[in-house]
């Protein structure tokens, strides 16, 4: 993938700081995606992947810093000097301009695979029922389930099943799709499918920002690899600097703990 | 023990029963339809942020679940007319069934909502669901559909409370077969077919519903 | 306020009466309940078949009917079977039959729920049946059915308000013949609400905190 090293970030966290109660969890954290990037987070369990998604996707509040998804600080504002959280209502609309795609995928268990795909664009993009219909076929057949439209995630395994959830975050044309350990809860033998499916639509250009335990794949598939620690990046750079052998002790050390 | 049996006089007012059971049933579908309002409302105010939401619905639960409903069905019917409104007994009982439903559909419905996944909530706000439309499309139907098997046993249950209908003079099937009891003595008839009658009723509704349920998908 | 207060006062010991009598006959109606209870859950469980059908019989039947028709019941089809009983033991007994139906399938559901395997470790260490069932599965099979035992409990002493339309003078009724007397509908409804209330709430808290001591155990 050829990037534009100049082109303003789709996604730019700055100092990003995140408390649970009296633990901080996020220190600070400073990232910036570009358009079409495919960034990759790795680190160790409890570091604060899930969290920074979370915070992205604004399922999380945040008590410091800034998150700007292309040119627009999202979640807060400043009214006489004060942060304040945003409305409801204009939460949901920025959340709709991220996809998340969760390890549990989290279908609707009462909608088809079809009609999970169309809720998003019928009720927030007030789409029509054919045209809703129309995307959540494209996208559908673009994960290789044009088969399951009329199936319930009740009949369907579970690689399927994460992918229909690709298919509703991205039927919903996201500016940046977040995802999170989408593998992990599935069996062996279906992560090949889903790992496939991400791999082709970062091949269509889509923003991407994966945090996975799969490092072949994050090294595939990743413009640039973020290491995390304990609420902190503690490095980053391209899949070829951080499994190379100059990389540092640490994440040696991290690496090979989490080598199965 | 010489008691022989003669079903002719309660077969001669069979009608009267039917008409009865009809009436019964027709206040148990009026009583859990508004029941239905009522506990939906309760039961979200229960799972609210709102510390003065909760304190009302749990307040609700506990006060209604710990009274007879027949001193409840009484307060209303006697009592309200000293407030200055004015209820017919039918509306008034329903008002007083409904009431008592509402209660227990909370409880359903509360455990119907703590029963969705976090998930599926965190999955519809992120694709851009508002609140409200969150709970809408996503909470409520999975929340109706676990609960369907407790709304039933519901229905049952108010269906057999609404023969305490009789005791504001309503001719449902209680009332009616008292009365059929008291003019032919016919005793052992009368109530061996009153009773069946009501079992035949709950176990056809039991029926229907275990349909209803069937052709819903299971989660 | 001190109207009401002062009629309270004049109407005290009736009330009281019909109180005991609402606790008496809920009091009763659980001890005869609990007893046909364990005995219908252990025949719903270990019966032949034939001897099964007569107590899902009787279980399906009471759990069929309301219990105001039950009530009624009793207190007619007795005498004209050449069975004298007072309306109070009339009532009793409907009100026990019920509780027996919903002990029974309590018994029953937790009597299931016991492994299998406790039975043949009963076996194992030389019991009989009768030994095994007294000292292995009821006691584990009463300790799941307490909070539902309990919440039967405080159905029985709502269901004993419906005495009142045979004539039993419990608390409903006497606050009925006072409130006759004095028309002070609301407030008298109001306070026999209150008394139930009162009595249904201690029993619940008791049962939770049962539950909560039986569940450090378990
Ligand atoms: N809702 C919460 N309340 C309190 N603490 C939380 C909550 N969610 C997460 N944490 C804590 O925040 C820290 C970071 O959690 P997070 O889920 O972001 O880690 P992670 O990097 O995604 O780990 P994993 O690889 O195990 O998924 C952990 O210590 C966790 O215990
Ligand atoms: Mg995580």
């Amino acid at each position: 993938m050829i990037l534009d090293e100049t082109a303003r970030p789709l996604l730019d966290i700055r100092a990003l700081r995140k408390n649970f109660g009296a633990v901080e969890i996020l220190k600070g954290v400073d990232l910036a995606v570009r358009p079409k990037e495919v960034v990759s987070i790795i680190g160790s369990s409890g570091s604060g992947k899930t969290t920074l998604l979370r915070c992205v996707n604004l399922l999380e509040e945040f008590q410091g810093g800034d998150i700007i998804l292309d040119g627009e600080t999202i979640g807060y504002k400043t009214a006489g000097g004060k942060r304040v959280r945003l409305r409801d209502a204009e939460l949901s609309r920025q959340r709709a301009m991220t996809g998340m795609v969760f390890q549990s995928f989290n279908l609707f268990p009462h909608l088809t695979a079809a009609g999970n795909v169309m809720l998003g664009l019928r009720k927030v993009k007030k789409m029509g029922k054919d045209e809703a219909f129309a995307i959540a076929e494209k996208w559908l057949s673009r994960v290789g389930l044009g088969a399951r439209l009329n199936h319930y995630p009740s009949q369907l395994s579970g690689g399927q099943q994460q992918r229909v959830a690709i298919a509703r975050a991205l039927a919903m044309n996201p500016k940046l799709v977040l995802l999170d350990e989408v593998t992990s809860a599935l069996d062996p033998e279906l992560v090949q499918e889903v790992l496939t499916t991400i791999k082709g639509i970062a091949d269509d250009g889509a923003t991407l920002l994966i945090v996975t335990h799969e490092m072949r794949f994050a090294r595939e598939v990743s413009d640039r690899i973020v290491f995390m620690e304990q609420g902190r990046i503690a490095e980053e750079g391209t899949p070829e600097v951080i499994f190379g052998e100059g990389r540092s002790q640490r994440l040696n050390e991290f690496l090979k703990s989490s080598r199965h | 023990m010489n008691y022989t049996l003669h079903f002719g006089a309660v077969w001669a007012s069979f009608d009267h029963l039917l008409g009865g059971l009809a009436i019964g049933l027709g206040l148990a579908v009026a009583a859990v339809a508004i029941g239905t309002l009522i506990g939906l409302l309760s039961a979200f105010a229960s799972v609210s942020h709102s510390r003065l939401l909760r304190a009302i619905s749990g307040t609700y639960v506990l006060l209604i679940r710990n009274i007879p409903l027949l001193v409840l069905v009484l307060l209303v019917y006697f009592a309200l007319p000293a407030t200055g409104i004015r209820l017919d007994k039918y509306e008034s009982f329903i008002g007083s069934l409904a009431l008592y439903a509402g209660a227990y559909l909370t409880e359903v419905f509360r455990a119907g909502l703590l029963s969705v996944p976090k998930g599926i909530v965190e999955a519809g706000r992120a694709i851009g669901l508002t609140r409200l439309q969150t709970n809408l499309y996503v909470v409520a139907p999975v929340m109706l559909r676990n609960s369907l098997p407790s709304l039933g046993n519901t229905f049952i249950g108010m269906f057999k409370d609404s023969s305490i209908a009789a005791a504001i003079a309503i001719p449902e099937l209680t009332f009616e077969a008292r009365k059929i009891n008291v003019d032919t003595f016919r005793v052992v008839e009368t109530w061996s077919v009153a009773s069946g009658l009501y079992i035949a009723a709950c176990f056809t509704i039991a029926a229907l519903l275990r349909m209803l349920e069937r052709r819903f998908p299971k989660f | 306020m001190d109207a009401f207060l002062a009629q309270l006062w004049i109407a005290r010991w009736p009330i009281f009466d019909g109180f005991l009598m609402t606790i008496g006959i809920s009091v009763g109606a659980i001890v005869f309940g609990t007893i046909l209870g364990c005995i219908v859950g252990i025949q719903l469980v270990f019966g032949s078949f034939l001897v099964k059908l007569p107590f899902r019989l009787y279980v399906d039947i009471m759990r069929g009917t309301p219990l105001l028709v039950l009530i009624l019941a009793a207190f007619y089809v007795p005498a004209v079977l050449g069975l004298s009983l007072s309306a109070p033991q009339a009532g009793t007994l409907a009100l026990g039959l019920f509780a027996g139906a919903h002990i029974g399938e309590l018994v029953r559901g937790s009597l299931q729920a016991i492994p299998p395997g406790q039975i043949e470790a009963g076996r194992a260490i030389g019991l009989r049946f009768p030994q095994i069932l007294a000292n292995v599965l009821l006691p584990q099979a009463l300790r799941t059915a307490l909070p539902p035992w309990i919440n039967t409990g405080v159905e029985l002493i709502k269901g004993s308000s419906l005495l009142s339309m045979i004539g039993v003078g419990e608390l409903l009724l006497k606050t009925q013949e006072v409130i006759g007397r004095n028309f002070m509908t609301i407030q008298f409804y109001v306070f026999a609400g209150i008394l139930y209330l009162v009595v249904n709430i201690a029993l619940d808290l008791l049962g939770k905190s049962l539950e909560r001591r039986l569940g450090a155990r378990l």
